[in-house]
């Protein structure tokens, strides 16, 4: 009996428009049917040979009781309909990359924060944590029964019961394990870094004369909140640089070199209080410098305050480091794998300069270049520092 | 109070109570799809035409927007009119009627406008009517401010919101879960008007909180009895109100049992769970001995076999379960 | 602005971009940047959010006229918009 109204529980058998034997299509009308709202001609979903009539003229049935059998006339019956799987859940946002190992200063290495240790924060529900306060429980002490082997206050009760001298509850080192685990993490990397990679380095001093001058009268125009950095010019040399001397732009996979089609420049950033991030900027190529200086504080305000998305902690196909703005003179880094060159960019300083004949002082930065020898050699580095140093003395047109 | 107790359906509880009101207040009418010539959609108004006269039972054309509106008119003018959506599924169409109009007047006009309307419609799912026709949307309605919505459960609740509901010189959304119309239970004969309010607590527990509303009531103490029988005790917390929440029962209800579980026919994602679940671990965060769990409708469009519907909605089986691993832990 | 207020509006600023700084051990006459871990980025903040504080005009040519604590606040001081209160 099927349901021919929201609100139908039974129907009443009226008419069989069909007899035993009688072969049914597809869509044809089988029997009467009374609803106390209507009378509804019922059809087949199915064909075949009505096989026995189930509830004779005059019975009332309620909804689902079988009324008839038909003989199918396919093979076997239609396989049910794949049931509906909901979508798989989103899988939760990747942690952002340990961060990379920092270009080699004068520096001690600090720790960063990025990567959280597990096991510092005993796992308990909240009642739990509350309760063993109050009891003066150690939670670290407590075997957890509760949902993912929480610990739950009645474990905590059990816990206390014995009232053996507990210690206070462990503060929970978590920022110490945390900078601990980073700590050990740099170091892997670094190591790595040094092993695998043969370094090679270039260095070059860069004339920012026209580039300074440039900036003053940018600047001097723009209300303070849109004013550029250097940096932002550098950032913007190092990728047309990078797409003139491809070699220097890629990765180093599979014992081979892999070229990037678009540059996107890593930025070693420094975080308060200690540790590195490395966020890279995307398609720098394409951005102008306003936006790149947009961006670039964007991106470190963001890297500093632990904001950054996975996404922007990956993909650099080249890196840049500007500890100059903190006093190194110059600055010799650890290429970041499997990236195969790093920037390093000194301090921005006044030096005497002879051109023409004469001294002057021009405002000068010194620019290390360290490449993996494996991917580039020499020649191809000085062509690129060439190349930044003709885009650097040409501002207006990055 | 003769303490004279009736067998009554809920279909029967609902026609009984708006009965009342129109015998009780002659400004209030009624006003929907096939509420008068054909008696209801769920036989709720059946002979009342005869009885009120078209004036009173007002059957309406297709177009919920123009209805609703017509509704919010009335209510305007000082009718008390109960407007009647077929289903909470047709009620989309008037959606834009019910949140700017209904729900944003009074506030917009600086209280110098009211809308005493009352909105009646049928929700939920469990009878094979698929995808389009299965939805229950209570929680987006209890989102919106300016309106009350409520979930009458049992037949006291049937007998008694319609009355409190034609006083708020507010809008109120009454949710009626088409599965209980046919449902029968026993009732005081002179049951009377309820509050709307406080939620209520369906069964004494100790070692879990079940929270469920409307259609999920019944499976919620279903599942009580089958933990009972395996030593765990469980409240039963029956909001009825769905806006504004009882969050002081909310929150006492897990103070006591330090575990919950909420049951809602709506998809999990966004629903009126969600926001429950969200109150208890804003303020009663230290009282949860264990995650909070939440029991909902899959998340697909309500399949129409009767063996996928019944597995696409919280059935009792699953809230059980749900409750026995957040006391036995793991 | 007077000039304390001038002061503690730098410090807030400063608070937001070194929020380790303890503003009782700043000695004001010296670089900031020789006693916090400032950036030229760090440095560009702390000019906006003066700025956008005390509504002052900064040029960037005046850059190096505000090094230290002491002279941030008498630059400030000397150009506000309607002088001195």
């Amino acid at each position: 009996m099927p349901s021919l109204g929201a609100d139908m529980d039974r129907g009443k058998i009226l008419e069989w428009r069909k007899q035993v034997g009688d072969s049914i299509a597809r869509g044809e009308i089988v029997v009467l049917v009374d609803t106390d709202k209507a009378e509804i001609e019922v059809e087949s979903f199915s064909a075949g040979v009505l096989e026995a009539i189930l509830v004779p003229v005059g019975e009332t049935v309620p909804v689902g009781t079988p009324i008839a059998r038909i003989r199918s006339a396919e093979a076997g019956a239609r396989p049910a309909p794949k049931p509906v799987t909901p979508p798989p859940p989103a899988p939760p946002a990747p942690q952002p990359a340990i961060a990379r190992p920092p270009a080699v200063t004068p520096r001690e290495l600090p720790p960063a924060p990025a990567v959280a240790s597990a096991a510092a924060r005993p796992h308990a529900t909240p009642l739990a944590r509350r309760v063993a306060a109050e009891l003066g429980v150690n939670l670290a002490s407590v075997a957890g029964t509760g949902a993912d082997g929480a610990i739950t206050r009645e474990d905590v009760e059990r816990a206390a019961a014995p009232r053996a001298a507990a210690p206070p509850p462990a503060v929970a080192p978590a920022a110490r394990d945390r900078a601990a685990a980073m700590r050990s993490a740099i170091a892997t990397a670094m190591e790595r870094a040094n092993r695998e990679i043969p370094h090679y380095y270039v260095e070059s001093r860069v004339d920012l004369a026209n580039a300074i001058a440039w900036l003053a009268a940018t600047n001097a125009a723009r209300p303070i909140a849109d004013r550029v950095l250097p940096a932002a010019l550098f950032v913007k040399a190092v990728a047309l640089a990078a797409r003139e001397v491809p070699e220097l732009n890629g990765f180093w996979r599979d014992g081979g070199f892999v070229p990037a089609s678009e540059v996107h420049v890593g930025l070693i950033v420094s975080l308060r209080q200690g540790g590195l991030l490395a966020p890279a900027l995307r398609d720098v190529c394409e951005k102008s410098v306003t936006q790149l200086m947009a961006d670039l504080r964007d991106v470190v305000a963001r890297a500093r305050a632990g904001k950054l998305r996975s996404s922007e902690v990956s993909g650099a196909t080249i890196s840049l480091t500007n500890l100059g703005d903190q006093g190194a003179q110059r600055v010799f880094g650890v290429i970041m794998p499997p990236q195969v060159a790093l920037v390093g960019f000194g301090r921005v300083t006044e030096q005497p300069v002879a051109a023409g004949g004469l001294i002057g002082v021009r405002s000068v930065v010194d620019v290390t270049l360290a490449g993996d020898h494996r991917a580039s050699d020499g020649h191809r580095a000085g062509r690129f520092l060439a190349a930044l140093a003709r885009r650097l003395a040409e501002p207006e047109s990055l | 109070m003769t303490g004279e107790r009736i067998k009554q359906s809920f279909r029967e509880a609902f026609r009984q109570s708006l009965r009342e009101a129109l015998v009780r207040d002659e400004r209030v009418f009624l006003m929907g799809e096939d509420v008068g010539r054909y008696g209801g959609s769920y036989a709720v108004s059946h002979g009342f035409l005869e009885e009120f006269g078209p004036d009173r039972i007002r059957d309406t054309p297709l177009s919920e927007s123009a209805f609703v509106g017509a509704g919010i008119g009335a209510a305007l003018g000082g009718m008390r009119p109960i407007v009647e959506l077929m289903t909470v599924n047709f009620s989309l169409l008037a959606m834009d009627q019910i949140l700017n109009g209904a729900a944003t007047l009074s506030h917009m006009s600086g209280g110098q406008f009211h809308v005493p309307l009352v909105i009646r419609m049928a929700t939920g799912a469990g009878r094979q009517l698929a995808a389009q026709h299965s939805h229950s949307l209570e929680g987006w309605y209890a989102h919106i401010p300016g309106i009350k919505v409520v979930a009458p459960a049992t037949l006291e609740d049937a007998r008694g919101m319609l009355h409190t509901a034609l006083e708020d010189p507010n809008p109120v959304l009454i949710f009626e879960h088409a599965r209980l119309y046919p449902v029968e239970g026993e009732v005081a004969a002179d049951a009377g008007p309820v509050d709307l309010e406080r939620a209520a607590l369906r069964r004494a527990g100790r070692d879990v909180s079940l929270i469920a509303y409307g259609g999920t009531l019944d499976r919620a103490l279903e599942a009580a009895e089958s933990l009972a029988g395996q030593g765990i005790e469980a409240e039963v917390l029956d909001l009825r109100v769905l806006r504004p929440l009882d969050e002081a029962a909310i929150l006492a209800s897990v103070a006591r049992t330090h575990r919950v579980v909420i049951v809602d026919e709506g998809w999990k994602s966004g629903s009126l769970s969600a926001e429950i679940a969200a109150r208890i671990a804003e303020h009663a965060l230290g009282e949860l001995d264990a995650p909070i769990r939440r029991v909902c409708s899959a998340e697909v469009p309500i399949p129409y076999p009767k063996h996928l519907e019944d597995a696409a909605l919280p059935q009792a089986a699953r809230i059980a379960e749900a409750a026995r691993e957040l006391v036995r832990g793991g | 602005m007077t000039r304390d207020a001038l002061r503690r509006e730098v410090l807030e600023a400063l608070a937001e971009i070194a929020p380790e700084a303890d503003p009782a051990s700043l000695r004001g006459g010296v670089p900031l940047r020789d006693q916090l871990d400032l950036d030229s980025m760090d440095f560009l903040n702390l000019l906006i959010a003066v700025h956008q504080r005390t509504e002052v005009e900064i040029p960037e040519a005046d850059y190096g006229k505000l090094a230290s604590l002491d002279q941030i606040v008498a630059y400030l001081e000397a150009r506000q918009p309607g002088g001195r209160d």
